[in-house]
């Protein structure tokens, strides 16, 4: 019976590791260019399209009842939702400290403040409140105009101080910040009377308008991380790369203590402080997860692969070098902090519509350390690894472990707290490059630019 | 290329660079002229400041005294990747290569400046990207052409023989596009036969690519082959200059690398 399910739990974690090796090969699949008369046909993007389709179905129908049978159970399911947030939060801090090489402990901030803003919006919005999106929404993109705006001013006066550039853009954001407030309260009156309350739901208020203010909650979650790490990062990033870290520890720190208190010292009284926000949504479902994940390994990848990409891989290898190559080091580290913990936020907010329940003990700095882990487990700077060790690692602790442990007794689950650690162990004294070092499969795969062939035409002649 | 027919102005003017580390006087008054299409080198003997010029002229170091002039324009206090982007480019005395990444890439990597596409193009991927993107891969495998490097264009750049390694950096800091070429110790552990053809490949790239070269070198068979005019420092201050054949000949410069004759010694 025990090994039934062990073996079983197995299957899962290989079958999911084969599942994320068939999408990044489908999203690779290149064929040459077919001519169709004198038209040259492209067909690979449309290959690719289709195949993430696929892979997506694969999966859905993998989650439909079929008259009772599902061959993904609900706990299945709910380790896939979060296992892709777990990706995004991964990657972005892979591209912080895998690809930029900037220690970061503050990714597990820019969670929790997706997951929080993101849930509140979908919270009140439920609950009759349409002031969560709008204030949020308007915040968010008033302040990254004004943020913009500020940066191409002082990008035509040379070398401001860094804290006072800082003042001014704070300034910035909190004036975008109370316009938001206004411009929200003036808008609750037209908004809030189709939105009913959770007894009787209005016309906005029913399943589809109800997914668009998800997607939107979530994508201005993300945003409003990434202004935030914008905000943080601009001082901080200044400090090496040991003081970043500590800088980034403190900042989770901040980020715990505002949510134990979220109640009392911030004006959110649906957030609960430290008993938790109970009663939202569960909106996260499959094509959302999947399409959240998708695009966020999409675009990462096309950064990675493209001059930005490279300048931010040439600030990890040699920032002095780096700096005589033109490479402006201080806003390329800006530039991959801000990325990063936008992908961040978006995880938070797939995590927190799929849980339902946000407890400021799920972003204490101690859980922080997971993706740090996850991207050093499946290798530092490497894409592939991090997204199979997300996967693998929730499979394997919180799927497998909790599983076949918790059939021994109710406490042993415990157990897997001292489980991994020694795994982890294990496989940094037997690769300590991590578990794909940098291997990457199909679509992540980097191009390698192929030799030309004129050894002839080479140089100058030697003497 | 007829600079005698026209009123030449300087490319490099450097005027009264002085630089204190602490109490340290690492260099002291130092000027220098360079124009358009020049090759100079600097030399002196270990600790005599030349490297400690390169980098306050870089904006690596922040001069305590002096201004530098590229095209009369005054690059003190300039950021190191603004003045790259005015024109000077540089390579590094211990090689700083980015080290985990190809020798295509380490010289692609320069091209960022001049790319031609922002982030958004990147993300989307579009036209633009690929189209530019070709572009630099181009240029880059040109540069590399120059270099004879191609056939290591794959390789990660770390696991490149010293000598090549070399010339990935000089290829890399031309990949900067620099009017300007700062080359430190180029030369440094090549053997004779490498030397030869990194003399004709310096002097190949002077003449194709219309830079202006500043070197710095230990080896006196290079200076003195290469060189139209060399600067000699010691101890921070500069003690001679003039061309490779007045250099050798120069009292002070002898004594600067040998010693103050048998007596003194004694």
């Amino acid at each position: 019976m025990e090994l039934k399910s062990i073996l079983f739990s197995l299957v899962k974690i290989i079958a999911v590791i084969a599942y994320l090796y068939g999408l990044l090969w489908v999203l690779g699949v290149k064929v040459p260019v077919i001519k169709v008369g004198s038209r040259k046909l492209n067909i690979s993007l449309l290959l690719n399209a289709v195949g993430a389709v696929v892979a997506f179905y694969v999966i859905q129908l993998a989650l439909t009842d079929f008259n009772g049978f599902k061959l993904l159970n609900s706990f299945d399911s709910g380790l896939l939702y979060q296992a892709c947030s777990m990706t995004m939060v991964a990657l972005g801090l892979n591209l912080i400290y895998g690809f930029n090489g900037q220690f970061s402990l503050g990714q597990w901030g820019f969670y929790g403040i997706g997951a929080y803003a993101a849930a509140d919006v979908t919270f009140r919005w439920m609950n009759g409140d349409s002031r969560g999106l709008t204030v949020l929404g308007i915040g968010v993109i008033l302040g990254g105009l004004t943020i913009l705006l500020i940066r191409k001013f002082l990008s035509n006066l040379r070398r401001m101080p860094v804290l006072s550039s800082f003042t001014l853009y704070l300034i910035g954001a909190v004036i975008a910040g109370v316009a938001a407030v206004f411009a929200g309260k003036f808008l609750a009156p037209f908004i809030d009377p189709y939105l009913g309350n959770s007894l009787e739901p209005g016309v906005l208020n029913q399943s589809f308008p109800m997914s668009i203010v998800f997607f939107f909650a979530v994508v201005f979650g993300g945003i409003f991380a990434a202004e935030v790490s914008f905000l943080f990062g601009l001082p901080v990033l200044s400090l090496g790369s040991d003081y970043f870290g500590i800088a980034t520890l403190g900042f989770s720190i901040v980020i715990y203590t505002l949510m134990v208190n979220s109640d009392t010292i911030l004006p959110f009284p649906e957030m609960k402080g430290g008993r938790g926000m109970i009663g939202i949504p569960k909106l996260t479902t499959w094509p959302w997860a999947f399409f959240f994940m998708l695009t966020v390994i999409i675009i990462m990848r096309n950064i990675i692969r493209s001059s930005t990409g490279r300048s931010i891989i040439s600030v990890r290898e040699d920032e002095i070098a780096a700096r005589s190559m033109g490479i402006d080091v201080a806003e390329t580290k800006l530039m991959s902090f801000v990325v990063g913990s936008l992908f961040a936020g978006l995880g938070g907010g797939v995590y927190a519509h799929y849980i339902g329940f946000l407890s400021p003990n799920a972003f204490d700095f101690l859980v922080g350390f997971n993706p740090l882990i996850i991207i050093v487990f499946g290798g530092l700077g490497s894409m592939t690894g991090t997204i199979t060790a997300a996967f693998g690692w929730i499979f394997f602790l919180e799927g497998m472990l909790r599983e076949i442990l918790g059939k021994i007794s109710p406490e042993a689950p415990s157990w897997r707290y001292v489980l991994y650690p020694l795994t982890l162990l294990l496989l940094m004294l037997v690769r300590p490059q991590g578990l794909l070092g940098n291997i990457e499969w199909g679509f992540l795969k980097a191009k390698i630019t192929p030799l030309r062939n004129n050894e002839t035409k080479e140089g100058v002649k030697t003497a | 290329m007829n600079e005698n027919s026209m009123e030449v102005l300087p490319l490099l003017e450097v005027e009264g660079l002085t630089k204190f580390f602490g109490g340290l006087r690492a260099v002291n008054d130092f000027n220098m002229t360079i124009f358009k299409g020049e090759l100079v080198g600097l030399i002196g003997p270990n600790g005599a400041g030349k490297t400690t010029v390169f980098n306050q002229i870089t904006g690596i170091y922040l001069p305590t005294k002096g201004t530098v002039k590229l095209n009369g324009t005054n690059l003190v206090g300039f950021e190191p990747h603004e003045i790259t982007r005015a024109g000077i480019g540089r390579t590094f005395q211990n090689i700083r290569l980015f080290n985990g990444l190809s020798v295509l890439d380490n010289v692609r990597i320069a091209f960022h400046s001049s790319a031609g596409y922002n982030l958004l193009d990147s993300i989307l991927s579009n036209e633009r990207y690929s189209q530019k993107e070709r572009e630099i891969t181009g240029q880059a495998q040109d540069l590399l052409d120059v270099m004879k490097l191609s056939r290591f264009q794959n390789e990660i750049v770390k696991n490149l023989p010293y000598g090549e390694q070399r010339r990935v950096e000089i290829a890399r800091a031309m990949a900067c596009q620099p009017q300007l070429l700062l080359l430190d110790e180029p030369a440094a552990g090549m053997n004779p036969r490498e030397i030869i053809q990194l003399m004709d490949m310096i002097h190949f790239i002077r003449d194709n690519f219309k830079l202006t070269i500043l070197l710095i070198e230990h080896q006196m068979r290079v200076v003195m082959g290469i060189c139209e005019r060399i600067t000699v420092m010691d101890f921070g201050e500069i003690i001679a200059r003039g061309t490779p054949k007045e250099i050798q000949d120069n009292r002070l410069v002898i004594e600067a690398y040998l010693g103050k004759g048998a007596a003194n010694v004694a």
